[in-house]
C-alpha cells in the first residue's frame, strides 16, 4: 500500500495542473457571468469531495463501533478534518461567486444552508474530539458522527420547506453547457477527489503513527518505572 | 421490561423529589428565561403586529437557552459520591436510566414553559390568529426534541473538559432542524398565514429518529469513561 501513495501523489499533481489549465485557459468564458464563473470548477468538486469524506467518516464510525478497530477511528478523524477543510473551501468560494452574480454574498438558500449546517455539525465533532478527557473518545465521537448523519435528511427537509414558503433566489440560468466546460469540470472533479483522498490518506497515516508513538512512549515509561525499582 | 420501567419510575421520582426540595434547576431556568425576555423586549421594542411574527423565534430561543441550564445539571448531579459509577456496575438497563432523566428534564422544561408563556403574552401582546390548540402540540413535540438530545449530549459532554460549555456546542448544531420547525410552526400559528402541519410532521419525525437513536446508543455513552 505504501508504494501506491507516491503514485497517487503524482497522479493528483498531474490531474490538478491539467484541471487548472482546462479551467482557466481551455474552457470558454461564460456569457453572462464572465470569468468569475470559473470558480465553479473548484467550488463544486470541493463540495463533492467534502460530501464523500463526511460519508467516509460515517462509515468509519459505524465500523469502529462494531469492530472497535482503532484504524477505523483514525480514518474517522482524518476524513472529518479534511472534510471540514473542503467544506470551508466551498463556503468561501460560494460567496465570492455569489457577490457579482446574485449581487449578495449570502442567501439562506437550501444548498447554502445545508452546507453551513453540515460544517457546524462536523466542527462540533472535531471540538468534541479535542475537548474530550475520556479514554474512550473514539466511542463518543462515533456516536456523535451517527447523530450528525441522522440529522442531515431532517435538515434538508426543514430548509427545503422553509425556503419554498419564501421567494427563491435566482440560481444561474439553464440552457446548454459547452462541452469544453463539462470537460474542465469533470477533470477537476476527478482531480479534487484524488486530492481529497491523498490529503485524507496522509492525515490518516499521521494519526496512526502518532498513536503508535504514544503507545511506545507509554510502554517505555512503564518499563523505566519498573527498571528504576 | 417491568423491571426497567420500575427503575425509570424510581429514578424519575428521586430526581423530582430532589428538584422539589432544592428547586435549583427551575429557579435558575426561570430567572434566566425572564432575563432573556426582558433583554429581548428592550432590544426590539416591537409592535403587536411585528411581535407576532418574531415571537416564535424569541420564545424558543429563550426556552432553548434556559433548558441548557437544567440539562447541564442532569448528569453532573450524579457524579457526586460516584453515583454514576454505581449505575454503571448495577444490572439496571441503561435505557431506563436515560428515559428517567429525559422525562425529568421534560417535566422541568414544561413547567418553565407553562410559567413563562403568560409573561411572553403580557410583554409582547401576543394573540394567536391561527388555531391556538396546535401551539400545545408544537410545545410538547418541540420540548421533547430539545430534551431527548439534550439529555444524551449532556451525558457525552460529561466526558469533556469545560463540560458546561460543551453541551450547547454539541446540541445546537444538531437541533437546527427541530428549532427551525418549532420557530416556524409557532410563527405560522400566531400569524395564521401558513399551515403548521408540515412542521409538526417534521417534529414528529425528528422526535422519533432521535429517541430511537438515543435509546440505541446510550449504553455505549454510559459505559465510555
Amino acid at each position: 500500500m505504501k508504494r501506491v501513495f507516491p503514485i497517487l501523489a503524482i497522479l493528483t499533481a498531474a490531474l490538478l495542473s491539467y484541471g487548472l489549465y482546462q479551467a482557466l485557459v481551455v474552457a470558454p468564458t461564460e456569457k453572462t457571468m464572465g470569468d468569475v464563473q470559473r470558480i465553479f470548477y473548484y467550488h463544486v468538486p470541493s463540495a463533492w469531495t467534502a460530501g464523500v469524506l463526511f460519508f467516509v467518516n460515517f462509515i468509519a464510525s459505524i465500523v469502529y463501533l462494531m469492530r472497535r478497530n482503532t484504524k477505523a477511528d483514525a480514518l474517522a478523524v482524518a476524513s472529518a478534518e479534511v472534510g471540514v477543510v473542503f467544506c470551508t473551501i466551498v463556503l468561501v468560494t460560494g460567496p465570492i461567486w455569489a457577490r457579482p452574480v446574485w449581487g449578495i454574498w449570502w442567501t439562506w438558500d437550501l444548498r447554502l444552508t445545508l452546507t453551513l449546517v453540515l460544517w457546524l455539525i462536523y466542527v462540533s465533532y472535531l471540538l468534541l474530539r479535542r475537548f474530550s478527557t475520556s479514554g474512550q473518545t473514539p466511542v463518543i465521537a462515533a456516536v456523535l458522527a451517527i447523530f450528525g448523519t441522522l440529522d442531515i435528511p431532517l435538515v434538508y427537509f426543514s430548509i427545503w420547506f422553509f425556503r419554498t414558503q419564501h421567494p427563491q433566489p435566482v440560481i444561474g440560468g439553464g440552457g446548454s453547457i459547452d462541452p469544453a466546460m463539462l470537460h474542465a469540470f469533470f477533470v477537476n472533479l476527478v482531480a479534487f477527489t484524488c486530492f481529497g483522498a491523498l490529503v485524507c490518506w496522509s492525515r490518516y497515516r499521521l494519526e496512526v503513527l502518532r498513536r503508535e508513538v504514544e503507545e511506545t512512549q507509554a510502554l517505555e515509561s512503564l518499563l523505566e518505572v519498573r527498571n528504576s525499582r | 421490561m417491568n423491571k426497567g420501567s420500575g427503575i425509570t419510575r424510581a429514578t424519575l421520582a428521586k430526581d423530582l423529589r430532589l428538584e422539589w426540595r432544592s428547586k435549583d434547576a427551575i429557579n435558575s431556568m426561570l430567572f434566566f428565561a425572564l432575563l432573556v425576555v426582558v433583554i429581548f423586549s428592550f432590544s426590539f421594542d416591537p409592535t403587536a403586529e411585528e411581535s407576532r411574527r418574531i415571537a416564535g423565534g424569541l420564545v424558543w430561543v429563550a426556552f432553548l437557552f434556559a433548558a441548557v441550564v437544567a440539562l447541564n445539571q442532569t448528569w453532573a448531579r450524579e457524579l457526586r459520591n460516584q453515583v454514576l459509577d454505581a449505575y454503571r456496575v448495577s444490572p439496571a438497563p441503561a435505557n431506563s436510566l436515560f428515559l428517567a432523566k429525559a422525562l425529568g428534564n421534560f417535566i422541568f422544561v414544561a413547567v418553565l414553559e407553562a410559567l413563562m408563556t403568560p409573561l411572553f403574552i403580557v410583554f409582547y401582546n401576543l394573540r394567536a390568529v391561527g388555531p391556538a390548540y396546535q401551539l400545545l402540540v408544537v410545545a410538547v413535540l418541540g420540548t421533547w426534541a430539545l430534551v431527548v438530545n439534550g439529555t444524551f449530549f449532556a451525558a457525552i459532554s460529561l466526558r469533556t473538559r469545560s463540560r458546561e460549555i460543551m453541551l450547547p456546542l454539541l446540541l445546537f448544531p444538531i437541533s437546527i432542524p427541530a428549532l427551525l420547525a418549532m420557530v416556524e410552526a409557532t410563527s405560522s400559528i400566531l400569524t395564521g398565514e401558513f399551515s403548521a402541519k408540515f412542521w409538526i410532521v417534521l417534529l414528529v419525525a425528528y422526535d422519533v429518529v432521535f429517541t430511537m437513536a438515543s435509546l440505541f446508543l446510550f449504553e455505549l455513552v454510559l459505559h465510555a469513561e
